[in-house]
């Protein structure tokens, strides 16, 4: 396996780093604190090469806490709330799009 | 590297001989398949015990000519998902009738200790201290098998036939 | 059923134990992902888009009524309620934490279930015909076999660490009912000319990236051999199977690299070998395994019980009867299929209260015992004809009667989006849309039709062999899906051929609902089944149909 470390950086936009938290499977992102939040409103938002690497770089290093951080694109508006920038990353933040079976 | 023999760690008698290292002229000493097979010969004519460290991608016919001469057998796992030298172990040990030392190099983690055992390994170069003291503990945590094997346990089905006997006798 | 002896039980109780100390390692950071992650997979334990997914083996499909109970409670103990059945004889649950696994894991050994080898690059689940032991014709239950061929590759010290996953199927049947040509090993019961049984060997068999169908590798393996037969493959595909890259690493690359012949030829040098060794199954040894099968104490019972006769003057339970019941090989006794697939739901999931529901109609009808089969769908394999009509009324009752087996609705999809980490597209809306866009009417005119489903390549929903595949891509990060046509995954296996370029996410439901017009205008008379007409006619009139006005 290719640590996220020597993967290549390519970002097009607004980027954050999210994984999955190592206890419970959750979908994670990093946030500006050195710490990770279960929402995407507290993600630190980067938009270089540089700063997506450093925010990998931290996010990696704690292999205790979180399972396979990688960087993803997120929109962000004038209000400065932050989008998820694709259906996959959607989906891991609001859910399965379809309607879980009830337990009745 | 902790090297563990019988369920304890030792310090390893075999001296790890580089390609381009000059040869002792005596003490036991571990060489590459490489320089083992450009003059085997020569190498087994010294007075003292040799090891060889075989790669998992060359087939173990090569090494047969000279197994009973060798004091140890170094099988190597590049990584511990590549389960190559898990045949070759057990076709030195079954089919090639080796009876000298087996060792497994590489990245030896405490999780392949009872796959490695049951293989005929009898000496295991760990990765980490942690893994080499977990040993004994690790090697017991299973009490039946399936399969038949080199380890010399008897497998489900062997006991099953058994316990079968003994009800039809009593 | 198998029953569980002292050593059975004891293995997996150790496994649970070793699998408890694993995670407690890696929660505590002894040690990292990437050394647990090999571990947590041999374990069935995958990390999909929003949780952990834990997988559990239904070896042969077969369960029985506790066991069911114990996935229930799984489900609602330490998961969200439900559970889903796959297209290799296993349940998934999607929301499970890394710490609760030990614990559920202990629970289902009390019951004698375990997921080992459900996932990583080792031999997986042994697979079998759903109704074995009860299809009429059968040479013999293939499930003392699929014992054996489990028994022999759980916790393997030698096959543990393979190029790439390693799956088995058995069947006992003419017909194929377990896919076994697109197995990397597919063994066929069989009987030689001096009435020895044992087995058609088929290898190289797999969907993926690149599809193949399985070749007969060996016309004929008898029983006692069919061990070192299987460790000879194993063992030559161990050493030069390729690990130098994850999409050529199957066993179905190494044989068509090497070409059938000169991988026959390996085989057989490694079987010579391996001769007359501990692995020759005796007699003795096969008895033992048999001797744990215990059969149902069937009644005898009339194929045309007044019952029956009675009940069918409802078309509601007519259609169902129709649709969902097939002969058993024991008089007045019937196999009962349960349909997972009730319109607008996702294919094969179950809720707990479905499970449990199940497992008392299985105790009440069906001896106890429920079957699983690779088509996502559950049955009970012994039901008496004259209790149809209660049992049908209570499976209407839980949403499990929906009589579109094998029909267009029966749909076979992935997970898809909504839950693989892996995928480009979703599976479960696709599938959940054309429930909704044919009716049970229209499916009955349709006749045999299976459309089968996969969210990308990897091809989990068996999309390759679908009568109507459809194949989840991504385009400009929009979902697109390939469909083809013309595949099957039974005794007649073939992949199907691509009509042409991918259609958008909203689309895919029109293309199907053309392709089905095209077919219904078509067929030479209504029993030409969909399958049949594809083959007779090519993709071109279906293709010309879907793409003059896209
Ligand atoms: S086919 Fe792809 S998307 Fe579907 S379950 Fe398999 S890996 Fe996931």
């Amino acid at each position: 396996m290719t640590s996220p470390l020597q993967q290549k950086i390519k970002i097009t936009g607004p980027s954050v780093v999210t994984a999955n938290r190592a206890r419970d499977g959750a979908v994670i992102w990093r946030t500006a604190h050195q710490d990770w939040s279960t929402d995407l409103a507290d993600a630190a938002v980067v938009s270089t090469v540089d700063t997506a690497r450093a925010l990998l770089a931290e996010s990696a290093a704690d292999d205790v806490g979180a399972v396979g951080p990688y960087i993803a694109p997120v929109t962000v508006d004038d209000s400065g709330a932050i989008e998820p920038g694709n259906l996959r990353e959607l989906i891991r933040s609001t859910g399965v799009t379809i309607d879980i079976p009830a337990t009745v | 590297m902790p090297l563990v023999k019988n369920a304890t760690t030792i310090a390893d008698p075999f001296v790890h001989l580089a390609d381009d290292a000059e040869l002792p002229l005596d003490g036991a000493v571990l060489v590459s398949a490489a320089r083992f097979l450009q003059d085997p010969e020569a190498l087994i004519g010294r007075n003292s015990p040799l090891g060889v460290i075989w790669p998992n991608n060359r087939p173990v016919d090569d090494l047969v000519p000279y197994l009973d001469r060798l004091a140890v057998v170094a099988l190597v796992y590049p990584s511990f998902r590549d389960g190559r030298a898990h045949s070759q172990a057990r076709l030195l040990r079954e089919r090639h009738g080796y009876r000298g030392e087996l060792r497994a190099t590489g990245q030896i983690l405490r999780d392949q200790f009872v796959f490695l055992l049951r293989n005929g390994f009898d000496a295991f170069e760990v990765k980490k201290d942690a893994d080499a003291a977990a040993f004994a503990a690790t090697a017991k945590r299973y009490s039946v098998f399936y399969q038949p094997s080199s380890d010399g346990r008897l497998s489900a089905w062997q006991r099953r036939l058994q316990a079968r006997h003994s009800e039809s006798a009593s | 059923m198998y029953a569980y002896d002292e050593i059975d039980r004891t293995l997996i109780n150790e496994r649970v134990a070793e699998f408890r100390d694993q995670v407690q390692r890696r929660l505590a950071g002894e040690i990292t992902e990437d050394e647990f992650k090999m571990l947590r997979l041999m374990n069935g334990v995958y990390l999909q888009l929003h949780a952990y997914m834990f997988r559990v083996a239904i070896p042969y499909g077969t369960l029985s009524a506790d066991q069911l109970r114990k996935l229930a409670h799984v489900a609602r103990k330490y998961d969200r309620g439900y559970g889903h059945f796959t297209t290799r004889q296993n349940i998934q649950f999607n929301w499970i934490a890394l710490a609760d696994l030990p614990d559920a894991l202990a629970d289902l050994a009390e019951v004698g279930i375990h997921a080992m080898q459900t996932s990583g690059n080792c031999t997986r689940n042994i697979t079998a015909d759903q109704w074995a032991g009860v299809a009429p014709g059968e040479i013999e239950d293939p499930r003392i076999w699929a014992e054996i061929m489990r028994q022999y590759t759980t916790l393997h010290p030698e096959f543990s660490f393979l190029p790439r996953k390693f799956k088995f199927a058995i069947t006992a049947s003419d017909h194929d009912r377990a896919a076994i040509k697109i197995h990397d090993i597919g063994l066929r019961l069989r009987q030689n000319d001096a009435g020895v049984t044992g087995f058609e060997v088929l290898v190289g068999g797999g969907l993926g990236r690149t599809p193949f169908i399985g070749k007969v590798i060996k016309p004929f393996v008898p029983g006692r051999d069919i061990l070192s037969y299987v460790e000879a493959i194993l063992r030559v595909y161990n050493q030069y199977g390729r690990r130098d890259n994850i999409y050529k690493a199957r066993i179905k690359i190494l044989v068509h690299e090497l070409g059938l012949e000169k991988f026959r030829d390996e085989v057989e040098e490694e079987f010579l070998q391996i001769g007359d060794g501990p692995l020759t199954l005796d007699d003795a040894m096969i008895e033992e395994i048999r001797s744990r099968f215990t059969y149902p104490a069937y009644a005898k019972l009339s194929d045309n019980p007044e019952e029956l006769t009675k009940a069918s003057a409802d078309p509601g339970f007519a259609a169902w009867l129709a649709n969902s019941v097939a002969p058993h090989k024991q008089q007045g006794y019937a196999i009962v299929t349960l349909s997972l697939k009730p319109v607008g739901a996702p294919p094969g999931d179950a809720t707990a209260e479905q499970m449990d529901a199940i497992a008392d109609l299985a105790d009440r009808y069906s001896f106890g015992e429920i079957r699983v089969g690779h088509e996502q769908n559950l049955a009970l394999p012994h039901v008496a004809k004259r209790d149809l009509p209660a049992l049908w009324q209570a499976l209407d009752r839980i949403g499990v009667a929906t009589p579109n087996v094998n029909l267009i609705t029966d749909i076979i999809a992935c997970p898809g989006l909504d839950y693989c980490s892996l995928a480009n597209a979703r599976s479960i809306p696709i599938a959940q849309e054309l429930t909704r866009r044919f009716s049970n009417e229209t499916a009955n005119l349709i006749g045999r039709l299976h459309i089968n489903i996969s969210g990308c390549i990897n091809a989990c929903g068996h999309h390759h062999v679908g009568h109507i595949g459809i194949l989840g891509v991504e385009k400009n990060d929009e979902e697109f899906y390939q469909i083809t046509i013309g595949g099957r995954a039974d005794e007649g296996a073939v992949v199907g051929t691509l009509i042409g370029p991918a259609v958008p996410y909203d689309d895919v439901a029109n293309v199907v609902e053309d392709i089905v017009e095209a077919y219904l205008a078509l067929r030479q008379r209504p029993d030409e089944l969909f399958i049949d007409a594809v083959k007779r006619l090519g993709v071109e009139p279906f293709k010309e149909r879907v793409y003059a006005t896209r």
